[in-house]
């Protein structure tokens, strides 16, 4: 079988998920649109080679439903030709997205697109519905928490401090804003423009270089009322019986922020890229997703991981450098300690505690940052991770060509 | 007129044109929804619909109250797991009975004619439900009367439309506490939830019920705001924004107090959730099919029994001798010796059943500092407006506080509540029969001190019984009542009427040392204690324990009685056990944290720590007892909590403490908090079958010691699976 290799890697800056937010006016069909042109210019690609473009989206109602991918491929000009299509892995839906366009081209395309796209603060998150926290049949088999309930309780579960937490989430801002600074990001990320192809942003809106230590540590819980008041902790005990009670440690500076925001990752066959004339980043060396308790919901990670190292016959130390979503601290430091990661090799450049988790794209998105830090650091591999609501997780490894 | 026979529901038409139907069933205080009356009503209902002379029809009540819901012996062949009659099929015949009469229901909301209730009284259940489908509900205004949904409380659920027609009158909201908690309201308050649309003076309820009638326009008034075009359910159906929160969080709450143990709160939820979402057709076969479900359960089964059916008898009298041997006592004047807290429960829910009430202490300070007590919960009883002004001012009249014993005279029962020791109260027992005479029932309150034993002290034995309430007197339910070897059937009577006159529950058992509820209680404690002692981590004792659904953690509940009290049973069991007596680690526990000071909440430091705004298990026992680094399975855990106070359970039914086992299970509920869901010890083995938890005990025997060994009555039956309910089977 042919073996499928990344070729591009673009994205959108992130804007602010809120009414204030400059990508705010933009639709989501213009932000994905814009990675497909941007993809499609870049690589002067006869669109036709494009067997599909696959892009994750969580929220797929009002502008992001119907399938957003077959509204971008038309958008962006393509050739008829090409579909598309809309997946939903939640948060790792950038990431699966990609990894399914590689076996598109496994099973014989030249091409194919994998990214994603979310514009929050135009489709609020969970406003899309869904059976499951809400069908009683479902709950009171697996009690359903919601997020950052989940994370306190792999923060409890683990013994994370609140200190510990804000400390990584410091360490997010500081090597994003560094990275911004250094220009990091020059090579994937593409301004997102109106119809005069005036510049509407063209960075990460929400890293602070300033963030303190002292500022997070006085931000209040975000979840213990939730997870008090509703019986969302005790649900949470009913699975995790020795614990006495959950300790809500999460805060909106040590959680990821609500985004805007798209990515594309173009894929394709050694002999596709050969007579494009494009020559290939890395390759896809192996991927996969699993599911784990969806109680606890965000420790997919770890599960997920083991069995993508033992897949890839590899250990943990052939790994150059990691990216774990940061959907919020405690799952990047569970995942640290879990792997004996050095925390140089972690999230080198931040991650979305710094600069926001646009859920459809944010895993090709970071996918992205580790094709650009292994090329920049010269080294070879590299893992992508994220964590999945209701209890998954997809991952990737890939190796520099 | 209907040409239906009439016996347990009425038909008539009046001059107005206006149809009344009547539930009157001859012979029983409370209508019921029996197979009779719903086949009467159904003729009724199908020739009021069908008559162009009839306008209007108006289904009420011929008794002071409307309904207690449906006949749940009726129900009983086709909930019995050990019918011979498949499961299968006993599901199909409720499904269609059900369905059936939703059906009826369904006729007079759409049937073209308006349809008013008239609630005289209480309307519970399916009375209840038989109102919601009508298009005006107006009650009388009565302090007493009890509006709601009770399936719930013995593990059913509303079948008649309950579950769909209170969501879409007031919302998922506004309905939940009536659904899943089974909460009932008054008229007044009925009205104010916007479940009832009037409440209205007892006199003028059918007047006003007939004038709403004659006024209606059936184009109009006919219609059910959910049957009228642009209905939307209030606040949201589950896939609304608002809706959806409450639909989460309603889950998690739900989850939270269940313990996912209760089956009939998962079914409403789902009954709700999937019923909204369809037209009423659709959201009729729905609620059936979870009824149905709930009802072919073993856990509806043995709720109903012993929730319902055991203890309503036991309250009626069922273990009272009969009242042609001994007439029934209307107990006019009592006496309580002991003014301290439990003393003062007594009197307070003597007094409170319109029972006079002398309380005595040694001097008048104390006796008057008993009936300060009372007056402090009376006044939270009123402010809380459960108790009028009026009625807590004659309440208070009726208790008299006084030192000397000869204003006894005359009562008809004496109940002593003092300090607990033999020689104490021996002492006191003497004075009370002596100022009381020959024919006062006299008992004791004693939880550790044997019956047979203390009354010997008095000279007509057959007179005296103990009483047992259980702490706090007035918010728990339960009394034991204990027969001495002595003790005649007048004071068994006695004790019953008493019981019976302050509406509590009550269970008779035989003499033995801390009687049936402790003894069964005490060895579960102690098994926490061993636990602690073997490293097992306190949270997941306290959690396994209260995931198995026991109110409390074993730890907190002896933090609540104290640990002094585990102490001093554990000292008095060893002077009676003599040389059979094993020191267990338990006490070696107790007294490493008497030691520490650590006596129990009343102390503020006990197995927990009480000094923040939320308690926190007390970190120092970690120290005392280091938590191994390999824990047991939540499985096992539980396991031994679960079989250690069963087992107690057959044990005293072994030895004849226990003589009726609907006293077993009831009280095992009712006295120490025993999972209710299983429907008390007796019934949750006969569920889990009596060999595999024969098996069980022997395992667990094996592996703790012989405190599990299991007794030669368990061995017996669970040879070849007997049931407790069928070698036991109760005389009904």
């Amino acid at each position: 079988m042919p073996q499928a290799y990344i070729y591009d890697a673009v994205r959108t800056p992130r804007g602010k998920g809120k009414k204030d937010g400059s990508l705010h006016e933009v639709t989501a069909l213009r932000l994905s649109e814009l990675t497909l042109r941007a993809i499609a210019a870049r690589n002067h690609l006869n669109t036709q080679k494009i067997d599909d473009v696959i892009l994750g989206c969580v929220t797929a109602i009002g502008e992001q439903g119907a399938c957003i991918a077959r509204s971008a491929v038309l958008a962006a000009d393509y050739d008829i030709s090409v579909p598309g299509q809309q997946i939903n892995r939640f948060c790792a839906s950038g990431l699966e997205a990609v990894g399914l366009a590689s076996l598109k081209v496994t099973a014989g395309a030249d091409f194919a697109i994998g990214g994603g796209v979310e514009a929050m603060s135009r489709v609020p998150m969970a406003s899309d519905g869904g059976a499951i926290a809400v069908d009683p049949s479902l709950y009171f088999k697996h009690g359903i928490l919601p997020q950052g309930v989940a994370a306190d309780l792999i923060a409890t579960q683990y013994g994370f401090t609140r200190k510990q937490l804000d400390e990584f989430a410091v360490r997010s801002h500081k090597r994003a804003a560094s990275a911004q600074k250094n220009k990091r990001f020059a090579d994937s990320i593409i301004p997102v423009t109106d119809i005069n192809n005036m510049v509407i942003l063209d960075h990460d809106e929400m890293v602070r270089p300033d963030c303190s230590l002292e500022g997070l540590s006085a931000l209040n819980p975000s979840f213990a009322h939730l997870g008090t008041q509703f019986g969302f902790d005790n649900v949470a005990k009913l699975k995790y019986p020795h614990l006495e009670r959950i300790d809500h440690h999460h805060t909106a500076g040590n959680s990821s922020s609500i985004v805007d925001g798209a990515s594309a990752v173009l894929v394709g066959s050694l002999k596709a890229g050969k007579s494009a004339g494009l020559t290939p980043k890395v390759k896809i060396k192996a991927y996969t997703s699993v599911g784990s308790d969806p109680t606890m919901m965000l420790s997919g990670p770890l599960d997920v991981t083991h069995k993508l190292l033992k897949q890839a016959k590899m250990s943990a130390e052939d790994i150059d450098l990691w990216e774990i979503n940061e959907a919020f601290s405690a799952i990047a430091l569970m995942y640290q300690q879990e792997f004996q990661i050095g925390l140089d090799q972690l999230n080198v450049a931040g991650g979305a505690i710094a600069m926001g988790h646009p859920l459809g794209a944010t895993g090709a998105i970071i996918l992205g940052t580790a094709i650009d830090e292994l090329e920049k650091r010269n080294l070879n591999t590299a893992l992508i991770v994220l964590c999945v609501a209701a209890g998954m997780g997809t991952a990737m490894i890939i190796e520099r060509v | 007129m209907s040409e239906a026979s009439q016996t347990e529901v009425h038909y008539s038409v009046d001059a107005d044109q206006i149809a009344t139907i009547c539930f009157d069933l001859p012979g029983r205080s409370m209508n019921v929804l029996t197979k009779t009356s719903m086949l009467e009503f159904h003729a009724h209902i199908e020739q009021a619909l069908k008559d162009d002379n009839v306008k209007g029809i108006l289904i009420t009540s011929g008794k002071k109250d409307f309904m207690g819901g449906v006949d749940l012996a009726m129900l009983g062949s086709l909930c019995d797991p050990f019918s011979r009659t498949p499961k299968e099929e006993r599901a199909k015949e409720g499904y269609e009975l059900i369905l059936g009469f939703h059906k009826l229901l369904r006729a007079y909301e759409t049937g073209g004619k308006p349809v008013a209730c008239a609630i005289t009284g209480t309307c519970m259940g399916g009375g209840f439900e038989i109102a919601l489908a009508c298009h005006y509900r107006v009650a009388a205004k009565k302090e007493k009367a009890q509006i709601g949904l009770p399936e719930c409380k013995v593990g059913l659920m509303p079948g008649f439309g309950g579950t769909q027609r209170l969501p879409r009158l007031v919302g998922v909201m506004a309905a939940s506490e009536a659904l899943l908690q089974g909460k009932s309201y008054t008229p007044e308050k009925a009205k104010a939830a916007g479940f009832i649309h009037d409440a209205v003076d007892e006199k003028k309820l059918i007047e006003h019920a007939k004038k709403w009638l004659k006024n209606a326009d059936p184009k109009k008034d006919a219609l059910q705001s959910w049957d009228q075009k642009g209905y939307k359910i209030p606040g949201g159906g589950p896939y609304t924004s608002s809706g959806y929160q409450l639909f989460v969080g309603g889950n998690a709450m739900t989850l939270d107090k269940t313990k996912g143990l209760y089956l009939a709160q998962e079914h409403i939820l789902s009954a709700v959730y999937e019923g909204l979402q369809v037209p009423f057709e659709d959201a009729m076969r729905i609620e059936v099919r979870h009824f149905t479900y709930l009802m072919t359960n073993p856990q509806s089964f043995n709720m109903i029994r012993t929730l319902f059916l055991s203890k309503q008898a036991l309250e009626k009298g069922a273990r009272r001798p009969s009242q042609e041997d001994v007439p029934v006592n209307k107990l006019k004047k009592i006496g309580v010796i002991g003014a301290g807290m439990m003393g003062s429960g007594i009197a307070f829910v003597a007094a409170k059943a319109g029972i006079k009430t002398y309380l005595i202490d040694k001097d008048q300070s104390a006796a008057e500092r008993g009936k300060e007590t009372i007056q402090s919960m009376v006044t939270k009883l009123v402010q809380k407006r459960r108790m009028s002004e009026k009625d807590a001012a004659l309440m208070m009249a009726r208790i008299l506080p006084k030192t000397d014993y000869t204003v006894l005279k005359g009562s008809d029962l004496v109940i002593e509540a003092v300090f607990e020791d033999m020689k104490v109260k021996a002492d006191i027992l003497k004075n009370i029969e002596e100022a009381a005479g020959s024919k006062c029932i006299i008992a004791s309150n004693t939880s550790t001190l044997p019956i047979t034993e203390l009354g010997e002290h008095i000279t007509y034995k057959k007179n005296f019984i103990g009483i047992h309430f259980f702490s706090p007197v007035d918010k728990m339910p339960l009394v034991e009542i204990i027969k001495g070897k002595k003790t005649g059937d007048r004071a068994v009577a006695r004790a019953l009427d008493f019981v019976k006159k302050i509406r509590k529950t009550p269970i008779v058992v035989n003499d033995a040392r801390f009687f049936y509820a402790n003894r069964c209680i005490i060895p579960y404690i102690e098994e926490a204690h061993r636990m602690v002692t073997e490293g097992i981590s306190p949270a997941l004792i306290e959690n396994a324990a209260e995931m198995l659904g026991l109110p409390l953690g074993p730890l907190q509940l002896n933090d609540e009685v104290s640990l002094d009290l585990s102490a001093s049973i554990q000292k008095a069991t060893a002077a009676a056990l003599g040389d059979k007596y094993e020191p267990s680690p338990a006490a070696d526990l107790i007294t490493k944290m008497l030691q520490k000071k650590r006596h129990g909440k009343k102390s503020g430091a006990g197995f927990y720590d009480y000094d923040g705004r939320e308690k926190s298990l007390w970190t120092g026992l970690e120290k005392l007892y280091p938590i191994t680094e390999e824990q047991p399975s939540l499985e096992e855990v539980q396991t031994r909590l679960m079989t250690i106070q069963t087992i107690e359970a057959i044990r005293a039914l072994e030895q004849k403490i226990i003589t009726d086992i609907r006293d077993a299970d009831v009280g095992a509920i009712f006295g120490w908090g025993y999972p209710p869901y299983t429907g008390g010890p007796m019934s949750y083995v006969d569920m889990v079958g009596s060999t595999l938890f024969l098996r069980q005990c022997e395992k667990l025997a094996k592996t703790y010691g012989k405190r599990f060994a299991p007794p030669k009555l368990l061995r017996e039956m669970g040879r070849g699976g007997e049931r407790f309910y069928v070698r036991f089977a109760p005389e009904l």
